[in-house]
């Protein structure tokens, strides 16, 4: 089971860190990043193994989305079946 | 398999800037184990078993809601039309209304469907009663919304029900007039009604369904016109093509939410409802659509054609994503609830006239239109005739919601709020059709052959 971390914003010190740390307190393995910062916009979009928290998942995307507003963030946390299911037949 | 960032990004667009959502998910209760001759033990069985069956329901979806990033705006339940419970019982229908309303506000559901008759071919016991206690019905509760089915393909339409219908609606605005009229806003007569729609106010939960079903409305007007407006030179048939590998995507969504709903709650899953309902929302307009088809404003000529290839293509793309295809499917156009419709009325290029037109093409129906407050009662069934004779002639569900605005004239503005928007006053004809209602009796099924 995998989740998507979806993070658009303006660059700031710790956001990879900040969102690292919460993921590690859900037990949920960061598997891929993908990150770029095109002039002080930071974009960047994580995969994450939440088989270990399944049960404490909508959890980590309500801590999520609250720390993306205390960034000033928007954090988007979203279950990979939602993507499979759209843009695959 | 691996994720492609491009497809993150477009899902994640369409969701915060084009208004992508699942529009409702609706459980469908059967009460037909709840008929008893005494109303009140009826009553307390209705409430046991939807508390028992809905308790969760708004939880799973907003549960739904985190775990997939998607708005589910409306969590709402459908029952068994409360027609067929009244039937057995004696005492006022109203009973159940309230009945639904204490169920509606101790699960947090957004509205209950169902208080319900079809009559399509004519009255039985609990029709008549029921039809007459919808005014107040609806005045004393908020969110129980009301049906009528007058007419159908196969039985032709009723106009006795359609001559009470035009009186019930005016009641219904009357009885909530200190309450913008909402009254005729939670009512819809409709002709070939469909048992499976998941929207309101016209849900209701059908004789031939099973006994508890979650049925899934998807929504989606600004993604489709978003994707329109990317391709400025198309072709009608290339136009037609995006909007179809659009609508796929969209429904996917609501067949992935229903399943997932279905499975939360251990009911099975009954339909996708492939709709583009829109919400006042800018962004979120079916007119919109049209008008990036290439109209200059919703209404112009040439308007139902797009919105024929509209309705069209939303089913073709709808058909192929989800496994069970039902309830409504196709573009809604209600005019308070659709910022485009708005402007289009207010600047003078869509009268009722054309919109007329435009039903016979789409989803639904004459929805959410707001006419002069003294507009008589047999002009307003004379509209319900004329719409179920569309719907009946080519074996579609029609509808009318009309919203007579009680002390307001043509030119002024109805606001209810929320996702059912404003209304402005519209013109009608005003030359009577009183002779013709006054008559009473049925209008005979139509011929199924020599089509033309």
């Amino acid at each position: 089971m995998r989740a998507v971390v979806a993070v658009i914003g303006k660059d700031t010190v710790g956001i990879l860190a900040k969102i690292c740390t919460i993921c590690a307190e859900s037990n949920a393995n960061v598997m891929d990043v993908t990150q770029t910062i095109m002039q002080d916009l930071f974009a960047m979009t994580m995969l994450i193994d939440i088989s270990k928290c399944e049960a404490h998942y909508t959890e980590l995307a309500d801590k999520l989305t609250k720390a993306g507003e205390e960034m000033g963030l928007q954090i988007h946390v979203m279950h990979e079946d939602i993507f499979n299911a759209m843009h695959r037949i | 398999m691996v994720l492609n960032s491009n497809d993150i990004l477009e899902t994640i667009k369409m969701i915060q800037e084009e208004n992508l959502d699942i529009r409702t998910i609706t459980m469908g209760i059967s009460l037909l184990d709840c008929i008893d001759s005494d109303i009140d033990k009826s009553c307390t069985k209705v409430y046991d078993k939807m508390m028992r069956l809905a308790c969760n329901h708004v939880k799973t979806g907003e549960d739904i809601e985190k775990r997939y990033g998607i708005p589910i705006i409306n969590k709402r339940l459908s029952v068994t039309p409360i027609a067929m419970l009244a039937a057995a019982a004696k005492g006022s229908p109203v009973k159940f209304a309230q009945t639904l309303q204490k169920v509606a506000d101790e699960t947090g559901v957004n509205y209950v469907g169902g208080y319900s008759a079809l009559v399509h071919k004519g009255f039985s016991a609990g029709d008549r009663e029921l039809i007459e206690s919808i005014p107040e019905a609806l005045s004393v509760t908020t969110k129980v919304c009301s049906s009528v089915n007058v007419g159908s393909t196969r039985a032709g339409i009723n106009m006795n029900a359609v001559a009470l219908m035009g009186k019930i609606i005016k009641q219904a605005s009357e009885a909530t007039a200190k309450d913008h009229c909402f009254g005729a806003a939670k009512i819809v007569v409709f002709c070939n009604a469909v048992e499976d729609n998941p929207f309101m106010a016209g849900a209701f939960h059908g004789v031939g369904e099973a006994d508890c079903v979650i049925n899934v409305g998807v929504s989606g007007p600004g993604v489709v016109r978003s994707a329109i407006a990317k391709m400025p030179d198309a072709t009608i048939d290339e136009i037609a093509d995006t909007i179809k590998k659009t609508a796929f995507k969209v429904t996917r969504m609501g067949q992935l939410v229903g399943t997932e709903a279905s499975r939360m709650l251990g009911v099975p899953f009954g339909i996708v409802d492939l709709s583009l309902a829109p919400t006042p929302a800018v962004g979120d307009s079916v007119a919109h659509i049209l008008e990036e088809i290439g109209l200059e404003s919703c209404g112009a000529y040439g308007t139902t054609a797009a919105l024929a290839l509209l309705n069209d293509a939303v089913k073709k793309g709808g058909v192929m994503a989800s496994s069970r295809v039902g309830g409504l499917s196709g573009a809604f156009i209600p005019v308070s609830e659709d910022a485009g419709m708005i402007d289009a009325v207010n600047r003078g290029s869509l009268c009722l006239e054309k919109l007329e037109a435009m039903t016979a093409v789409c989803s639904v129906g004459l929805d959410m239109f707001v006419v002069p407050g003294d507009t008589p009662a047999e002009i307003l069934s004379a509209i319900i005739a004329d719409e179920a004779a569309i719907g009946m002639v080519n074996s579609k569900t029609t509808a009318v919601r009309v919203i007579p605005a009680i002390g307001m004239k043509e030119g002024e503005t109805l606001e209810f709020g929320g996702l059912f928007g404003s209304g402005p006053v519209m013109s009608l004809n005003k030359f009577s059709p009183a002779k013709f209602i006054s008559r009473g009796g049925h209008i005979p099924a139509p011929l199924q052959s020599l089509k033309n």
